[in-house]
């Protein structure tokens, strides 16, 4: 099966989307991927912004995300290059936002003490397992119509195909 | 959307039928079903879609499906409160284009700058109330609840989907219940009680849980306080709160609605008395919590997460900056009034901001003569909405100040700067802090801080 291979970002437990994304950028930043790549992280990890690179994930602990309902704070990580985030959990809307923003999103609590920044591991969405350290970590699979919106890049072009196909 | 059923989205006509939550009815009724079990998934469609100064970019989104009109502009409210006034030319470009919006697309319930903060206007509009659900770009959608309805948040790009198709799939969430009763403590709100709570099950306690008030606890607190349960629950993680309309409930609405809308508030009033929907006594529920309300103690969350909790007494004399008592969580006419009541007479050692959660509860509280007593003690006054919550203007802070806040988030730079620091409290304990110079419950000012 196809593994991916990615570089490690650690952050620890309930990471709020104040400092994956600050607020007070909300009504000024939305659409523009540079402006939304530069301030990632911005009040959590002020070196991750220009040091992220095409691919990397980020490997956090419990309630990823809590807080606003505020979308860039998915964004900012598909436009900084964020290709996953893998968490000990994930807060209910932000888990909602990423996969209808594209962004996948892997709850396994197991791996999170193995692994530290810089590591390096391995995705294989097909068997459900993530590999690191000579270890592997398996996690639940997600349910098909949510892998269908996370192929499709998320809800919005997952409805525009589905509301096109409907017209043919 | 149809095309996303759970494991049991067929089999939906059930001959046994379970007693049901609050939640779980609201969700029947707002997916047209005799019932619904937690784990579920739904296809709801929302009486109310709520979007703010976030409109703009759902609108943004909305343009890139090929719908083209929205589908129930009725059901869609807009507010302009994150920042409103706006506060540079580029906020004020963004407004622009949601003014644009609502005359394009024919949106009727459109609350302009100074109304106030989106979750206080759609309860004091009428345009949410019991049995109704809604849906919001917002994360304290959860707020409306305490008028027995269902709200939960959802992000910028499902509001788009829901402009477009009118509905949206939902997990029917298990249900931590929290019985309450007695009766606070004098100086003690449902502030320090959600504080309290928070700290003891964390920022996750709740989360994918439906949390339902119950116990004859809640008909000793009035309407202001019990908003305060239900928007709180945000930060335990909840998808929803909410409790069953009362006596209180209908009182707060009838004279409300009155106020907002008196050319159709008897009818109204009428919808909401035949949409309401109330638990079945032997519901199930995943968890149930107890807490006597007299045993709870004037708590503080400390910075920077909102679970950082301790008691007021042992944080007490901590420097504080400036003060805020604003917000959806506590910007409400009772508030403004605990405050106005230990400030009166009184010099302020410290700034204070005071931001009314909507023009209503602004106008009441000049009335009641509360906004001259924090004028008098030196406190600033605001437009009604968000204001610094969230760190967009009208009060930000600066490097290394400390602010103590009635608000419902004390997040790293969430008041706009990383180096700084916020506690949160319930409004009397702002003031009596800013009295003070330092955090300080109002008991502790007794006499000796008099100008
Ligand atoms: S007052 Fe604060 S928490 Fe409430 S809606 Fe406004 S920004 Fe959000």
């Amino acid at each position: 099966m196809t593994k991916t291979k990615h570089r490690v970002w650690k952050y620890g437990d309930k990471v709020n989307t104040d400092v994956i994304f600050p607020g007070k950028y909300t009504y000024t930043i939305s659409g523009d991927p540079a402006a939304l790549a530069r301030h990632a992280l911005e009040d959590l990890d002020p070196a991750f912004a220009s040091n992220v690179g095409i691919g990397d994930v980020i490997v956090a602990g419990r309630n990823w995300g809590n807080g606003s309902s505020r979308e860039q704070a998915v964004t900012c990580l598909l436009a900084a290059g964020v290709h996953a985030v893998i968490a000990a959990s994930f807060a209910r809307i932000y888990y909602r936002n990423a996969i209808n923003s594209g962004l996948l999103v892997i709850e396994c609590p197991q791996i999170v003490e193995a692994v530290a920044t810089g590591d390096e591991i391995e995705i294989d969405l097909a068997a459900t397992q993530l590999y690191a350290s000579g270890r592997s970590y398996g996690f639940p699979q997600l349910p098909g119509q949510v892998l269908e919106i996370l192929d499709a890049g998320g809800i919005i072009p997952w409805l525009r195909a589905n509301a096109l196909a409907d017209k043919q | 959307m149809s095309s996303i059923t759970g494991p049991s989205g067929e089999a939906q006509s059930e001959a046994h039928w379970a007693p049901m939550t609050l939640t779980e009815k609201l969700l029947a009724r707002a997916s047209k079903r005799e019932s619904v079990k937690p784990g579920e998934i739904v296809v709801v469609e929302p009486d109310v879609v709520l979007s703010h100064d976030n409109s703009a970019a759902i609108w943004e989104i909305f343009q890139q499906l090929p719908h083209g009109k929205i589908r129930r502009p009725d059901r869609l409210a807009i507010t302009l409160d994150h920042a409103a006034p706006p506060p540079t030319a580029k906020h004020a470009q963004n407004h622009a284009q949601i003014r644009q919006l609502v005359r394009e697309q024919g949106i009727s319930k459109f609350y302009e700058i100074g109304r106030g903060i989106c979750h206080q206007v759609l309860c004091e509009e009428g345009v949410i109330g019991p049995g109704f659900t809604l849906l919001g770009a917002d994360s304290h959608s959860p707020h409306c609840g305490w008028l027995g309805a269902f709200g939960a948040g959802i992000g910028r790009s499902e509001v788009a989907a829901l402009w477009a198709t009118g509905e949206l799939w939902l997990r029917v969430p298990e249900t931590m219940r929290i019985v309450l009763t007695g009766r606070l403590k004098p100086g003690v709100t449902t502030k320090d009680l959600t504080i309290h709570m928070i700290g003891q099950l964390s920022s996750d306690g709740a989360t994918y849980l439906a949390v339902e008030f119950a116990g004859d606890g809640i008909s000793n607190l009035s309407p202001d306080a019990r908003a305060v349960l239900t928007n709180m629950m945000a930060e335990m993680g909840a998808k929803n709160a909410c409790m069953a309309p009362d006596a209180i409930t209908w009182d707060w609405l009838e004279s409300s609605l009155a106020r907002s809308r008196p050319q159709d508030a008897d009818e109204r009033l009428a919808t909401f008395r035949e949409s309401a929907l109330y638990p079945d006594a032997d519901a199930a529920c995943a968890v149930e919590h107890h807490v006597e309300l007299s045993a709870i103690e004037p708590m503080v969350s400390c910075p920077h997460t909102v679970d950082n909790v301790q008691p007021l007494s042992s944080v007490a004399h901590t420097r504080v900056d400036v003060g805020f008592i604003g917000t959806c969580t506590n910007g409400r006419l009772e508030d403004i009034a605990s405050a106005a009541d230990i400030v009166r007479g009184k010099r302020l050692r410290r700034r204070l901001l005071v931001i009314p959660a909507s023009s209503m509860v602004l106008r009441d509280a000049i009335e009641a003569g509360h906004i001259a007593a924090l004028l008098d003690a030196g406190a600033t006054i605001g437009t009604p909405g968000c204001g610094p919550c969230m760190g967009n203007h009208m009060g930000v802070l600066a490097p290394g100040e400390v602010c103590i806040s009635s608000a419902n988030r004390n997040f790293r730079g969430r008041m706009g700067q990383r180096d700084a620091e916020i506690y949160l409290a319930n409004p009397a304990v702002v003031a009596a802090s800013c009295v003070a110079g330092y955090l300080a419950h109002p008991a502790d000012l007794a006499g000796g801080e008099q100008a």
